[in-house]
């Protein structure tokens, strides 16, 4: 406490003594640059090196400097050290990055009382946004793209639904979502399953689904191995067969999406990105990841971060280069622009973005690669969480 | 009867794969007197040579895995001779700390070299469907696994009750001294038993990635899944393994249909059951 404090005195000291001269502006990017979530601090680094090349290394004529903070896992006692450090000894004008939930909520007194920009590149739970004025989202939220997915299910005919989510706060969030989304519109879900974190052998979940009668299941799985063990057991127990409709979200991501091969052909997700979208603006943020590096990923954390760059140049053309948490904020709120995803603006009340959701087939793309084929345009969505 | 009848079949094909992942363990720890926290490692080693050669360079399935089971007895054989073999006369709380350590360096190692993408050992067309059996349907690979896992119970059997080598593996780890001044070659039966129980780590890493995907943190991520079965099975008996992974097996399956609020608890309150009663092994009464 007496360092927060120590802290908050420093920042304030700072922002008196003024930054008119600051020639460069300074952007800290708190991920994971080691341990089992290392590839989302690459995939940041590439989103956002790539955006800034694209801009020729300046914002609005000011240089642009890049300090990372390794934050590992969710670590929220590490993040809010990181973030202090960035702001008080870095004397960033900016942080960008977050990829948990709980690092999000860690930074939220400290982004408050230093007024700091805070764009948050993937954390995707509801609540985190109303916890600082500073905080400016572009991933998403599971609301977001759950709600449109549980109205189509309906649409299409399906009246009963099973539930199949991983045992931890985003997978339960998930659930919630869905299962108020379908109840709205008049769908039953008939059980809801909550599956252990390390969970290895999926078989008797499908065989509840199975047997459950259910003419569809909703699944909410962390990517990597659980994504594979799910989707297998899906195929292996004759699910895919019995016709019951796969409906995830981020399951078939880019990340692992190569490594399912055949298994993941027809699944259907409803998902704001896909890197197979077909646009001039996902082209050209594909040629500035491919310069960056050779084996650089379009998905939905790379393009966070490319478009949390965008925000940030934004908020440095607006403040002539000076920090001004105020002004910066206010600059962005309603802002609208064509990002890779789609049309996207950040809506002036929640600071969240607001975005196209689609629906998604996996399929064989010209290449052979595994894609997400967008098949279906939601439109613009809000975070339903929020209402 | 028929959620009976799939909790006893997703139990015991569940079962069979806690087996084939454990057992190279149970060989290290229990015959070898040594606490080989880095099988994980060599698990991992295993899948990840299979992999390559099968997914890269276009062996069949069966010959990458005998190649892949080949490469990580040579090289757990290495590093037995030059490494490992120091530690036997160390102190229980070294082993552990070098192995794991080894293991944190092996992770490290694959992380750099591979990325932290899952590798998927592709598997022939034949396996990669569904058998249906009345009302059930079952992965094929999950039904080879189970035999294989059979197979592996028959041969380690043969092994250490029928053969001159398994007479020697007993004396020496019985009394080695002794075993030194009747002629046998210590080194080599302890080397032998070393790469052979790496081998087996192996075998389990490729036949149960479909169930555990291998990735970077495949070594730590299963280890206590693996020192439960072999705590509970008893060290060094293989029949008892095999009780302890079809009887956790069992229970964990059950606790998945019946109670899936509970999360792992009745796997882990079996695990605390069983040692409390049979602290030295499922199978032996002492």
């Amino acid at each position: 406490m007496k360092s927060l404090r120590f802290g908050v005195a420093m920042v304030l000291a700072a922002s008196l003594s003024g930054y008119a001269h600051a020639e460069t502006v300074k952007v800290g990017i708190i991920a994971p640059f080691s341990g089992p979530f290392a590839h989302y601090g690459k995939l940041f680094k590439d989103g956002a090196e790539s955006y800034l090349a694209t801009q020729g290394g300046k914002f609005g004529g000011h240089d642009i400097q890049i300090v990372y903070r390794d934050s590992g896992g969710p670590n929220p006692g590490g993040v809010k050290t990181a973030a202090q450090e960035l702001i008080v000894n870095d004397k960033v004008d900016y942080l960008g990055g977050l990829v948990f939930t709980p690092n999000a909520m860690a930074v939220a007194p400290l982004v408050q009382q230093s007024k700091t920009p805070t764009v948050i590149f993937n954390a995707a739970t509801s609540a985190i946004t109303p916890k600082s004025d500073y905080f400016v989202r572009t991933s998403y939220t599971l609301w977001q793209d759950t709600v449109p997915l549980a109205n189509w299910a309906h649409k299409k005919g399906l009246t009963k639904v099973v539930t199949a989510v991983m045992d931890y706060a985003p997978g339960v969030d998930a659930e919630k979502a869905f299962a108020s989304a379908f109840a709205k519109v008049g769908g039953t879900v008939v059980e809801s399953i909550r599956m252990p974190l390390n969970t290895n052998d999926f078989s008797p979940y499908a065989q509840r689904i199975k047997s459950s009668g259910a003419q569809g299941v909703f699944v909410f799985l962390p990517g990597g191995p659980p994504n594979l063990g799910f989707v297998n057991a899906y195929n292996q127990n004759g699910l895919r067969e019995a016709g019951i409709e796969f409906l995830g979200t981020s399951e078939t991501d880019e990340f692992d999406l190569q490594k399912f091969g055949d298994a993941a052909l027809g699944l259907i997700t409803a998902f704001h990105y896909s890197g197979a979208h077909d646009s001039d603006a996902n082209r050209a943020f594909a040629a500035a990841m491919k310069k960056q590096a050779p084996d650089a990923l379009l998905n939905y954390a790379s393009v966070g971060a490319y478009d949390g760059m965008h925000i940030i140049q934004k908020m440095v053309e607006a403040t002539g280069g000076k920090k001004d948490g105020a002004k910066a904020i206010a600059a962005i709120k309603g802002y609208a622009w064509e990002s890779p995803r789609g049309p996207a603006k950040i809506d002036p009340n929640t600071r969240h973005i607001t975005q196209n959701v689609y629906l998604r087939k996996v399929e064989r793309g010209a290449d052979g690669q595994l894609i997400n084929k967008e098949i279906e345009n939601f439109g613009p969505q809000g975070d339903h969480g929020l209402e | 009867m028929l959620q009976l009848s799939n909790i006893l079949i997703d139990g015991v094909v569940y079962g069979m794969v806690l087996f084939v992942i454990s057992v190279g363990l149970s060989v290290t720890m229990g015959l070898m007197r040594f606490i080989n926290l880095a099988h994980g490692a060599f698990a991992m080693a295993g899948g990840y040579l299979a992999a390559w050669l099968i997914r890269e360079q276009g062996f069949p399935f069966f010959a990458g895995l005998a190649l892949a089971i080949a490469a990580t007895m040579a090289l757990a054989a290495v590093l037995e001779a030059f490494v490992f073999r120091r530690l036997y006369a160390r102190t229980e709380l070294q082993q552990v700390l070098f192995t794991i350590g080894f293991t944190f360096f092996f992770i490290a190692s694959v992380n750099f070299l591979a990325g932290a993408y899952i590798q998927q050992i592709p598997l022939p067309a034949w396996l990669q469907g569904s058998i249906t059996l009345g009302a059930r349907t079952l992965p094929t690979q999950r039904v080879l696994v189970a035999a294989m896992g059979l197979g592996v119970v028959l041969l380690l059997w043969l092994l250490i009750v029928r053969t001159r080598f398994g007479i020697w593996l007993r004396a020496s780890v019985d009394n080695s001294a002794m075993s030194s001044s009747l002629g046998i070659n210590i080194r080599l039966v302890q080397c032998a038993t070393f790469a052979f129980g790496a081998g087996l780590a192996a075998l389990g890493g490729v036949l149960g990635a479909e169930l555990m995907p291998l990735e970077p943190y495949y070594p730590l991520k299963y280890l206590v899944l693996m020192l439960v079965v072999v705590a509970v099975g008893g060290l060094g008996s293989v029949s008892g393994t095999l009780c302890a992974a079809l009887l956790l097996g069992i229970v964990d399956t059950a606790s998945k249909y019946l109670a899936s609020g509970f999360g792992n608890f009745f796997f882990y309150a079996a695990m605390i059951l069983l040692l409390a009663l049979r602290p030295h092994g499922i199978l032996r009464r002492r």
